[in-house]
């Protein structure tokens, strides 16, 4: 279905609020390299997202969003510190018929700013929240930062906490983990049987037996793992007090204002997310300041786990009550991201994007 | 009017494809010379058989192009989006079995299932500065399932034959491939994950919901059902 006229004046309208804010107006090319954005997002990208082929460039996308090319372009000659803001065409690729579309329009608005990260948070959602407050929409507001300081705190070897911190943005496979690391779950019977063959003899002797060494991957690799295995089996599990109080932190939802009460509640069992819950209490003043009604926003823990994994501190969403209508806006905080992208130099970054077409939609059921 | 099978030209999979509607009283077979790529059916009256190629019959049952077809079901769940949409599953035909499967080379002693796995990628990532790859023309299955079983840190490399030969070749840490005995996979020093199935995958009989289904096509639908000994699936 094309862009309607409705949405195409709808973000023109949110382009100029977003320059009236102060943010400087950047154009990003629609074919972006996949390279990149494989190697940030992983081959779930590629099926999410458009692939085709450039004889000179190989193997391009065209753009999923627009945060990649943005920091990109801040990396490569940015002010210090920047705002921005875009609008334009991104395309998603639709595995299965439905609702969703395969190409909308974004209008984004980001900031690269080092100080005062509580108050360039609030900046943004503010001026979301402004934006969007005649639509009357429900609004979220998470803050990864908490599970991954929770994960952080657990009493755990280093690689069961590495292991439970990747897959933080794949909800499913972070309870299956901790599952098992607290001994909620046993070893599945395949993982006892390779122990018990592994404890057989020499990883170089049941290499020698297995047959040829074929691929890149290197014996003492292979070694090294399967001590790994062994170490772990033998790891006393994460006590069950600490797994309660993280299933305690991801169930919490509440409105802002109490969920921070909550929060420092936690805080007293668990003191590794002591500062994280303290920069929340200094990002909701900050919000209150800047006339955000707080008492009106859910705050969850566990939100933003299943979006793309970038966002990595405070993140937001605003969505209508209408079914089957994609989220009006969301956005957040993604330092990781300038880390990896900048090859060694890194800036803290906020952001988020709305859809205008969402926006016209639910503006046209008004009318 | 006249309702359209395809069916794989040449190889195995007509032949026994041949056999099974043979067995049921509807003769197909090759006219004129072996080269040409026509033929005919006989024992049931209106039916026009199109011979393709296997992994052209998902596209052009999705098209609505043929009524009906003979390909693998790894096939219609790779190439077709939202399968049971596009198509009717008529009968599964009993050969042409074979498996989807995950496997790495044998000498990988520390791994055995997807967890194995994923922990791999995970370490291959941060020794070789690259995702481990996973070599496959079955992308979009393998995909669906990697990331159901929540394996990260992987890139899918596309080989469309001699899969198994990529991991010794060092274009790939681990395959995606279709197996039916495992003898090449053995061969290759590969070993499946013990729970690393994807699919079970065999011929199967397809009916394309695209496809023009008039009156005169669902008369002689029900007729060639009805010989074949099978219920007539409900078409739109």
């Amino acid at each position: 279905m094309p862009i309607s006229p409705a949405a195409r004046a709808e973000a023109a309208r949110l382009f100029a609020a977003f320059q009236e804010a102060g943010a400087q107006p950047i154009e990003a090319d629609i074919l972006q390299p996949a390279d990149t954005l494989l190697d940030l997002y992983g081959e779930d990208i590629r099926g999410r997202a458009y692939v085709t082929w450039d004889p000179l460039r190989g193997e391009m996308m065209l753009r999923p969003d627009f945060t990649v090319p943005v920091v990109q372009m801040h990396m490569a000659h940015g002010a210090d510190p920047a705002r921005y803001c875009y609008m334009g065409e991104v395309f998603r690729r639709q595995d299965h018929a439905g609702p969703r579309a395969s190409e909308y329009l974004q209008v984004g608005y980001e900031v690269f700013a080092r100080e005062a990260p509580e108050t360039v948070e609030a900046e943004v959602f503010a001026l979301f929240d402004d934006l969007l407050a005649p639509l009357r929409l429900r609004t979220a507001m998470g803050d990864i930062g908490l599970l991954m300081a929770a994960v952080e705190g657990l009493t755990a070897t280093p690689r069961r906490k590495a292991a439970l911190m990747r897959h933080i943005w794949r909800p499913r496979r972070f309870r299956a983990l901790l599952d098992r690391y607290s001994g909620c779950t046993p070893a599945p019977a395949a993982r006892i049987k390779l122990l018990e063959k592994l404890a057989t003899g020499t990883p170089a002797d049941l290499m020698a037996a297995a047959g040829p060494q074929i691929g890149l991957r290197e014996p003492w690799e292979i070694a090294e793992r399967a001590a790994a295995l062994l170490e772990d089996a033998a790891a006393p599990a994460i006590p069950a007090r600490e797994a309660d109080l993280i299933d305690d932190l991801l169930r919490l939802s509440a409105p802002a204002p109490e969920a921070l009460e909550r929060l420092m509640d936690l805080g007293v069992d668990m003191p590794a997310i002591r500062p994280a819950v303290e920069r929340l209490a200094q990002r909701l003043e900050a919000l209150e300041r800047a006339g955000v009604w707080l008492s009106q926003v859910t705050f969850e823990p566990n939100h933003g786990r299943s979006l793309l994994e970038y966002y990595d501190g405070f993140v937001f969403s605003f969505h209508s009550d209408r079914p089957g209508l994609p989220p009006v806006a969301t956005g957040g905080r993604y330092d990781a991201l300038t880390r990896v992208l900048g090859q060694g130099r890194e800036i803290p970054a906020v952001g988020g994007i709305i859809r205008p077409g969402v926006v016209a939609t639910l503006k046209e059921a008004r009318a | 009017m006249s309702l359209k099978i395809g069916v794989p030209s040449k190889g195995r999979l007509m032949e026994k494809t041949f056999d099974w509607f043979g067995a049921r009283g509807v003769t197909m077979s090759r006219s004129g010379d072996e080269r040409e790529y026509s033929g005919r059916v006989d024992g049931v009256d209106g039916v026009q058989l199109v011979l393709l190629s296997a992994g052209e019959i998902p596209r052009e049952l999705a098209a609505g192009r043929i009524h009906l077809g003979v390909t693998g079901t790894d096939l219609i769940r790779e190439k077709l989006a939202d399968w049971p949409e596009q198509v009717a599953e008529v009968a599964p035909l009993g050969f042409g079995f074979a498996d989807l499967i995950i496997a790495v080379p044998n000498c990988w002693i520390d791994v055995d299932t997807l967890d194995d796995l994923d922990a791999v990628a995970a370490q291959f990532r941060a020794r070789h500065g690259q995702r481990l790859r996973i070599a496959t023309k079955y992308h979009r299955l393998v995909r669906d399932f990697l990331r159901e079983a929540g394996v990260a840190e992987y890139s899918l490399v596309d080989s469309q034959g001699a899969t198994e030969g990529t991991v010794r070749n060092l274009t790939a840490e681990a395959i995606a491939d279709i197996t039916s005995s495992g003898e090449t996979l053995r061969a290759n020093h590969l070993k499946i994950l013990s729970d690393g199935l994807i699919l079970r995958s065999q011929a199967e009989l397809f009916a394309a919901r695209a496809a023009d289904w008039s009156p005169a096509n669902r008369t002689i639908l029900s007729a060639l059902t009805a010989r074949l000994g099978l219920t007539t699936p409900s078409l739109p």
